[in-house]
């Protein structure tokens, strides 16, 4: 596909002195060894928190949807704003794997193991709230078309809610043999390395007996980039349907064509910063700082620019589309002069500053290649991502077209239990996983090793470019 | 070094004589007073002509049969009625024979709107190509430097075309913009509302900014990138991905305006958020198109030795991925706007789908259809004819797009395609090739000194 030569400005992706040896080393540690004391305490804080969470889901189903903050006006809120928060945060995954594939970006190889992992896990976090907001979910399966007894009674087509199921579902299923196929060759060499025959025998059965022939390589390229291809409109057209939830209808501030692309560019912005959140932390306790760089986080800075840019024109697109209407219900809705002095002023200023102001600061390469700021602002954006759903949500339901049904929300624990629990649970998986998966796509980071390699771009600055580089 | 070809040359003063004509008649055939257009509309209801006829039962009925295939849908009589009759208030000055009138400012509106769909058409290109090359720099692409006088090449028209086109929406008044008229403003409580933003001072500065600032970035950027062949240091490379990054930051912004500005005012009370980004996929998907186009053609008479097919192969993936990209947003605007069905949005649909239904739903054959179905296989964007053809086919159908963004909103249903039409396509493509193949003549055609030049020059996929 591409010759080893690389042009000298661009920065090296690995550093140090590495062998492919190394980078097999390096990815096996964590699955190889054992865990230490701080990862079981952290393992327990989410358990605890997924326990808890178990438990408010269990009381909400069996008790009734009352238990939560919802009212006949706002009959969405906390529900719905952390199902769009989670599977935006799941875009980031296949944005990494499938996009950035597209666009050759050698940078990807080093992050989107994790960023899959990611995705699919925030997905599954993502997938519950369409179950438990119903009200009776033990009837959750009549939004499959299934032929029936009730005279083969099926579903409306018409609905975005309908559309979800089969988004949401297509994605986690694309989503999980993307990543699974390019697990194929690391799962198989954790199993050629591992000592343990217990270990041997799960890896052997998860590696599907890969011995990485010419042929096989081949077919696999040729599956990721399929894969890829077809990801990718995926990508756009899954956060597409979900903002279809809000666009179709016909709710001042929810109805707004810009909503598509605007929701996408938002999901590739909030899923980064949980991708920087994880793998700030990650490329320390796992020692991988020589192949998650500060390159790499400069990079996702980049892209965590662009499209927290791109959403800030779709603010003031629609700040600005919202008075150019001349509608006077439009001044109630999530970015408008109504909700910036309303009863919900602080999330419209929450979200204003977590998702305006403060990213603009990665504008400065000093703190867009400073670790602990990235972590900082990737945090912040978190919290801004999650109150734009707010908003959009809450605030556009809360004073809608008749004034004898404006109402305010106030969240019970179930709400925020629910809450905490996913989170918990994203968590219990994603530590799960960085003990059992090989964390670096290894058989990809080998491929850019002598190109991007640090010692190898040197070899090429003191010898040229035509030097035969053995290892 | 390349030449424009005398041959070329002479064809292009051709297409641009011929077009002038063309553009001239167009104007001095312009109805201008009432009878002129009773006339017309007497000859064409003769000929039988669907749309336009003014009297006649037979054409009452007809036209309460278009306006209510919305109605037999939505199961609710006189809805599509309203819808329009809404839309038609805005255009009209409401006294004596407000219907003639309206048909009359409408034809008026003919000449200046066919100048108009070509003159914005062929500085897209530009424009886009622009975008292009910005982007380009800012995402340090290996792949590209190889193309980076061709593309500079095609960007010499920004200057020409965006100075037409800034003129052609200056000087339209209200044949494109409704609001411009005072007397109209005057008796409409919702224009008063926006003439904060559409007043006509305000949209002269804003236009000065955009034209100004789309130039200004042109003229940086060139000339760093040939200041770049003659250096021995990286100081012009670096200047232009620092401007580059800042223009696209620029260009955003002000396309979004220049969106509602040049195109959304023409029905002022229309609004869709989605609109300027619908209309930049256009620009930026048929600029990627005139890129290839221009390479395959250089390169096919020799001059591009150090491009293979794999950057022919690139860009035909562009093409590709961004005709995608354009339905995926045409899609949602259209399908949010009909899934909604609000009276005072989907009259910009119900127009173009009662009186432009053939070009309406075509386009999207040729912008989606077409170029999925040629483009998909990887083997094909390798093959020049393959892309051209492409290339020709989503061009055309983005000229449609253009044509439909305005044609609608200012000649409404008495659009036809003739000779105005005809003659400013030439003329304006005739401009094009004259002043692109006079830019592509003024520098060595292999950009030097690139520090990615020589990762593209090895570029294989």
């Amino acid at each position: 596909m591409s010759s080893h030569y690389e042009a000298p400005i661009r920065e090296p992706l690995v550093l140090g002195e590495k062998s492919y040896h190394d980078i097999t080393a390096d990815v096996s540690a964590p699955v190889l060894g054992k865990a230490n004391k701080s990862w079981w305490i952290v393992f327990t804080i989410a358990l605890i928190a997924f326990l808890w969470g178990l438990g408010c889901i269990i009381y909400t189903v069996s008790t009734g949807i009352g238990v939560w903050g919802l009212n006949k006006t706002i009959g969405w809120a906390w529900d719905i704003t952390n199902f769009v928060w989670w599977v935006g945060i799941g875009h980031a995954g296949t944005l990494i794997s499938a996009v950035l594939l597209l666009f050759r970006q050698k940078w990807r190889m080093a992050v989107n193991r994790s960023a899959e992992a990611m995705t699919i896990f925030a997905v599954v976090q993502a997938g519950l709230f369409p179950i438990i907001h119903m009200g009776r979910p033990w009837l959750a399966y009549w939004v499959l078309p299934i032929p029936n007894q009730f005279g083969s009674l099926w579903v409306n087509f018409n609905s975005p809610l309908l559309w979800d199921v089969f988004a949401i579902s297509t994605y986690l299923s694309i989503s999980l043999v993307f990543w699974y196929t390019g697990l194929l060759p690391d799962f198989a060499m954790i199993r050629d390395r591992t000592k343990s025959p217990f270990q041997k025998k799960i890896y052997g059965i998860l590696s599907f007996g890969w011995t990485g022939r010419v042929k096989d390589w081949q077919r696999f390229e040729e599956v990721s980039l399929v894969l890829a291809g077809l990801a990718t409109p995926l990508v756009l057209s899954v956060h597409t349907i979900v903002s279809f939830d809000f666009a179709t209808s016909v709710v001042p501030g929810w109805h707004s064509t810009i909503y598509p692309p605007y929701f996408v560019a938002g999901a590739i912005f909030s899923g980064f910063a949980m991708v920087q959140t994880l793998l700030i932390i990650m490329r320390k306790v796992s020692n991988l700082e020589d192949y998650i760089t500060v390159l790499h986080i400069e990079y996702m800075n980049k892209v965590i620019l662009l499209t927290g840019g791109i959403v800030t024109v779709a603010y003031i697109t629609e700040y600005f589309i919202g008075w150019y209407s001349g509608v006077p219900y439009e001044n109630y809705t999530y970015l408008s002069f109504g909700a910036a002095t309303g009863p919900y002023w602080w999330a419209f200023w929450a979200l204003i500053i977590c998702n305006l102001i403060v990213p603009l600061t990665l504008w400065v390469k000093k703190l867009r290649r400073n670790i602990m700021w990235t972590f900082f602002v990737a945090f912040i954006i978190n919290v801004g991502m999650w109150f734009e759903r707010f908003d959009i949500i809450v605030i556009d339901l809360s004073k809608d077209r008749l004034t004898s049904s404006w109402a305010m929300f106030q969240p019970t624990f179930v709400d925020i239990g629910t809450f905490i629990g996913t989170i918990g649970f994203f968590f219990v998986l994603f530590l799960l996983y960085a003990r059992t998966f090989p964390v670096i796509a290894q058989a990809e980071v080998k491929t850019i090793l002598k190109s991007s390699g640090e010692n190898f771009k040197r070899l090429r600055a003191e010898h040229g470019d035509h030097v035969d580089h053995n290892v | 070094m390349y030449t424009l070809p005398n041959k070329v040359k002479l064809f292009s003063i051709i297409l641009m004589v011929l077009g002038l004509v063309g553009i001239a008649y167009g104007f001095f055939t312009v109805p201008s007073t009432i009878d002129d257009v009773e006339e017309i509309l007497a000859a064409e209801n003769a000929h039988g002509d669907g749309h336009g006829s003014a009297s006649g039962k037979e054409h009452a009925a007809q036209q309460e049969h278009d306006a209510n295939f919305v109605d037999v849908a939505r199961g609710q009589e006189g809805y599509a009625e309203n819808a329009l009759k809404h839309e038609k208030d805005v255009h009209m000055d409401g006294h004596g024979d407000a219907h003639l009138e309206h048909v009359l400012h409408q034809m008026q509106s003919k000449p200046w709107s066919a100048t108009f769909v070509s003159a914005f058409f062929f500085f897209m290109l530009a424009l886009g190509t622009l975008v292009f090359y910005a982007i380009q720099y800012a995402a340090k692409a290996g792949w590209s430097p190889v193309l980076y006088r061709v593309m500079e090449g095609i960007t010499a028209y920004v200057l020409p075309g965006s100075i037409i086109v800034f003129f052609i929406v200056v000087f339209a008044g209200t044949h494109f913009f409704p609001w411009q008229n005072e007397e109209l403003v005057a008796n409409d409580k919702i224009l008063q509302v926006k003439s904060t933003y559409l007043n006509f001072p305000f949209f002269l500065i804003r236009a000065i900014i955009y034209v100004l600032g789309w130039n200004l970035y042109r003229y940086f950027s060139r000339r760093n990138s040939l200041r770049q062949a003659e250096v021995d240091n990286y100081d012009p490379y670096r200047k232009n991905f620092k401007i580059s990054v800042y223009f696209l930051i620029f260009f955003i912004l002000t396309e979004m305006m220049m969106a509602w500005d040049w195109f959304m005012s023409m029905t002022p009370h229309w609004y869709s958020t989605l609109f300027p980004w619908y209309v930049f996929a256009s620009i930026f998907v048929s600029a990627i198109t005139a890129i290839a186009l221009v390479v395959i053609f250089l390169k096919g008479r020799g001059y591009l030795p150090f491009v293979n097919d794999s950057h022919l192969h690139d860009l035909g993936k562009y093409i590709f991925a961004f005709s995608i990209f354009w339905t995926y947003l045409w899609f949602g605007q259209f399908m949010l706007i009909w899934y909604a069905n609000i009276p005072e949005e989907v009259t910009y649909f119900i127009i173009r789908i009662q009186e432009y239904n053939l070009l309406f739903w075509g386009m999207l054959v040729l912008n989606f259809v077409f170029p999925i179905l040629i483009l998909m296989n990887s083997d094909y964007k390798r093959i020049p004819w393959f892309v051209v053809m492409a290339g020709i086919v989503v061009l055309v159908g983005h000229y449609i797009d253009i044509f439909l963004l305005v044609m609608p909103s200012t000649v409404g249903a008495h659009w036809s395609f003739g000779i105005t039409e005809i003659a400013s396509i030439f003329f304006f493509f005739g401009l094009f090739i004259f002043v692109v193949g006079t830019g592509l003549s003024k520098a060595p055609l292999q950009p030097k000194g690139d520090p990615f030049i020589k990762e593209s020059e090895n570029y294989h996929y």
